[in-house]
């Protein structure tokens, strides 16, 4: 996928703001700063334990905008129907919009559907379009992102890709596992309260804590160090990982972030997200260095370093 | 996390890694011979634990670099038929055939679903009576009694549409032909701890004396491998070769008798290509002729062309451990896991694949 966008798409629209390769485009205009992102969403199942494609594309697309430190105001919700999609599906998914909507403080002011045939939609896509407002004195964005920077992560990783994993193929755990999806702006708003030294931050999609590290090395040309035993991984995520032959590192995530601080922060900032309900538990997982520029190692528990690559594809269980 | 958190314990590991560096008095190469353990040894970064003098030579049990080139074309044949579900495991989708690979036989319009289990397709089979199910049975000893079972349930059920296409390769035929080459290397084997699950120790006595190799039967985790290696390198340094238990928590001398069986009434041992190794004889399992009306290949009447490999493709010459992965010139330039030309790129168990992984020098950290 990387390849594709790299070798049609950002050489097809290039110019300085796409260039930037963050989560949203921060443009001026008029004096204002408005941050913008777009988002699709084709999940499936359509409902799965912690949530559904609504609140999912509401979370994401908010969460793209907060990623650059912009308040988000508006999105856009366009809807592809599969012909034959229960109406009552879409009404659960149209009310958890609005629900997810409410509880991030934003609007959606404009919308677009259109149906398909059968068979060629999985049920159900959306799409959506987000709009924010940027603080004139801010600037988040891979490029800020320097050696000697730390890295936190806002809490544990792989509910959201277990969840749909336990759905999809039927798996049932003793400790029922929630989606981690969740929007992220009012964690965001708290951490830059408390200092305005944050460089860039991420969110933690498709791809996992994995992807988004290797992003940020790539597009800010720095190294990066994790260190494996300071990431959080609850039981049950770990358990179907190991089960299933799963790094845990790759696995997908809605409600999670990490953010690239000052190291003098650091400290206070993963204080400050504890007390935070989205950002219980924070926790100081790498630094930035000079060394290695574009690549990730993990330093594991016996003291080796490795390095921490993207997957080429999705990740797979292991035959035997 | 019971039976994982022991077996990674940091500072067991570093003991065992002082261990092995206080007995080994000169070089020796080791084979682990699953793709599982060489997973392992990427992974946890295991092989910057051992001395210089000890290298890992990471051998053929990948079945993903060892199903034939041909046996890949015939399965994306059938992917392509309209009338059929293709079943596979994962990743098995983005090995290299002649033209394509069966992710893009999907995007083409084939049916093809990833499964966990043969029993999956199974499933699909009893929920799709009115297509053809197919299911690619690939892997070694340790993947043959749940498609043996598959079959078997399909005959005790009367599920017609199933049939599988047979893939599957036996470990000790393969030792024989890269201990007895000419240029081999290997001088202890680290012997697949799941395949020996299923199919015991006993078998791997007479490779041991033949060969004056010794052979220890290892698991998967950090410290079962740092454990086996020890044991190897304890008995190379006395000049012994006996076949050793460590994985004795999963492993039984006589190995699981029930899946044993499994296999015996559903396959009968024939001769097997090996990608990259060539025919050996005795070294495959085919469906006996009770069962054939689940053999795929003759349901659908196809017929194997004989495939030529990439000639500047060395995965052969890799998985015999001839030839490390830089020594071939298409290395991390052409061939990528990105673009693999090869099956031992794709995998991530496959050597290219985990060379690759270590593909810049690793001396500037900066402390946990």
């Amino acid at each position: 996928m990387q390849e594709l966008i790299d070798s049609v798409f950002y050489p097809a629209f290039s110019n300085p703001l796409l260039d930037q390769r963050h989560d949203s485009s921060v443009v001026d205009l008029s004096g204002l700063r408005l941050a913008l992102t777009t988002d699709a969403f084709v999940v499936s199942p359509l409902f799965f334990p912690g949530g559904d494609i609504g609140k999912l594309s509401v979370c994401g697309t908010v969460n793209d905008l907060a990623m650059s430190g912009a308040k988000p105001y508006f999105l856009t919700a366009s809807f592809i129907l599969e012909e034959g999609l229960a109406k009552s599906a879409l009404k659960a998914v149209v009310s958890s919009m609005r629900k997810a909507a409410d509880e991030a403080g934003i609007s959606i002011v404009t919308g677009d559907t259109k149906v398909v045939d059968k068979g060629k939609g999985d049920g159900l896509f959306i799409s959506t379009t987000g709009v924010g407002l940027v603080a004139p004195s801010l600037s988040i964005q891979p490029r800020n992102v320097e050696p000697g920077d730390a890295i936190i992560i806002s809490g544990d990783i792989g509910r959201h890709g277990i969840a749909i994993l336990s759905v999809r193929e039927g798996l049932s755990f003793e400790q029922a596992l929630d989606s981690d999806c969740a929007s992220l702006n009012s964690l965001v708003e708290h951490i830059l309260e408390e200092s305005k030294d944050v460089h860039c931050m991420r969110d933690l999609t498709r791809g996992g804590l994995a992807a988004a590290v290797n992003e940020i090395a790539r597009d800010a040309m720095v190294g990066i160090e994790i260190d494996e035993t300071a990431i959080p991984v609850v039981e049950p995520v770990r358990g179907a990982c190991e089960l299933l032959g799963l790094n845990p590192l790759y696995v997908a995530n809605e409600g999670r972030m990490i953010a690239f601080i000052k190291r003098e922060s650091a400290d206070k900032i993963v204080a400050a997200c504890k007390n935070h309900p989205l950002g219980y538990g924070a926790a100081l997982i790498g630094r930035v260095t000079a060394s290695h520029p574009g690549t990730v190692l993990l330093n594991n528990g016996i003291g080796v370093s490795t390095v921490l690559d993207l997957l080429s594809g999705e990740q797979l269980p292991r035959i035997c | 996390m019971k039976y994982v958190d022991e077996f990674r314990d940091p500072s067991s590991s570093l003991k065992l890694s002082a261990a092995i560096a206080d007995t080994v008095s000169r070089s020796w190469s080791i084979m682990e011979v699953c793709g599982g353990q060489t997973h392992s040894i990427v992974r946890h970064g295991l092989d910057k634990l051992l001395p210089d003098s000890v290298s890992l030579i990471h051998g053929p049990g990948c079945p993903v670099c060892v199903t034939p080139l041909e046996m890949i074309d015939a399965a994306i044949h059938l992917a392509s038929r309209v009338d059929l579900i293709f079943c596979s495991f994962g990743d098995m989708l983005r090995v290299p055939g002649t033209n394509q690979d069966l992710q893009q036989a999907k995007a083409k319009g084939g049916d093809v679903r990833i499964v966990y289990s043969p029993l999956d397709a199974l499933e699909i089979a009893k929920n799709s009576p009115t297509q053809e199910v197919v299911f690619f049975a690939v892997g070694f000893e340790t993947t043959a009694p749940a498609n043996a079972m598959a079959v078997y349930q399909a005959r005790e059920n009367a599920i017609d549409n199933f049939s599988i296409v047979v893939s599957h390769v036996l470990v000790p035929p393969a030792l024989h032909t890269i201990l007895s080459h000419s240029d081999n290397q290997v001088n202890g084997i680290l012997a697949a701890g799941h395949v020996c699950t299923i199919m015991g120790e006993e078998e791997y006595v007479p490779i041991a004396n033949q060969y004056g190799t010794p052979i220890i039967v290892t698991g998967f985790e950090p410290l079962d491998i740092l454990q086996g290696i020890y044991l190897c390198i304890k008995q190379l340094e006395r000049g012994q070769a006996n076949v050793v238990n460590q994985y004795s928590r999963s492993v039984r001398r006589h190995g699981n008798t029930a899946a044993k069986n499994m296999i015996n009434e559903i396959f009968e041992v024939v001769p097997r290509s090996w990608r990259g190794l060539g025919k050996i004889p005795k070294s495959g399992l085919a469906l006996r002729d009770k069962y054939s009306e689940f053999d795929a290949m003759r349901k659908f009447n196809i017929k194997t062309i004989p495939a030529i490999e990439p000639e500047f493709c060395i995965s052969g010459q890799i998985l015999q451990g001839l030839k490390k992965p830089p020594e071939c010139p298409m290395f991390g330039t052409v061939c990528t896991p990105e673009h693999p030309l090869g099956a031992t790129m794709v995998s991530a168990e496959g050597t290219c694949s985990a060379y690759f992984k270590h593909r810049i020098p690793l001396g500037e950290c900066s402390a946990i």
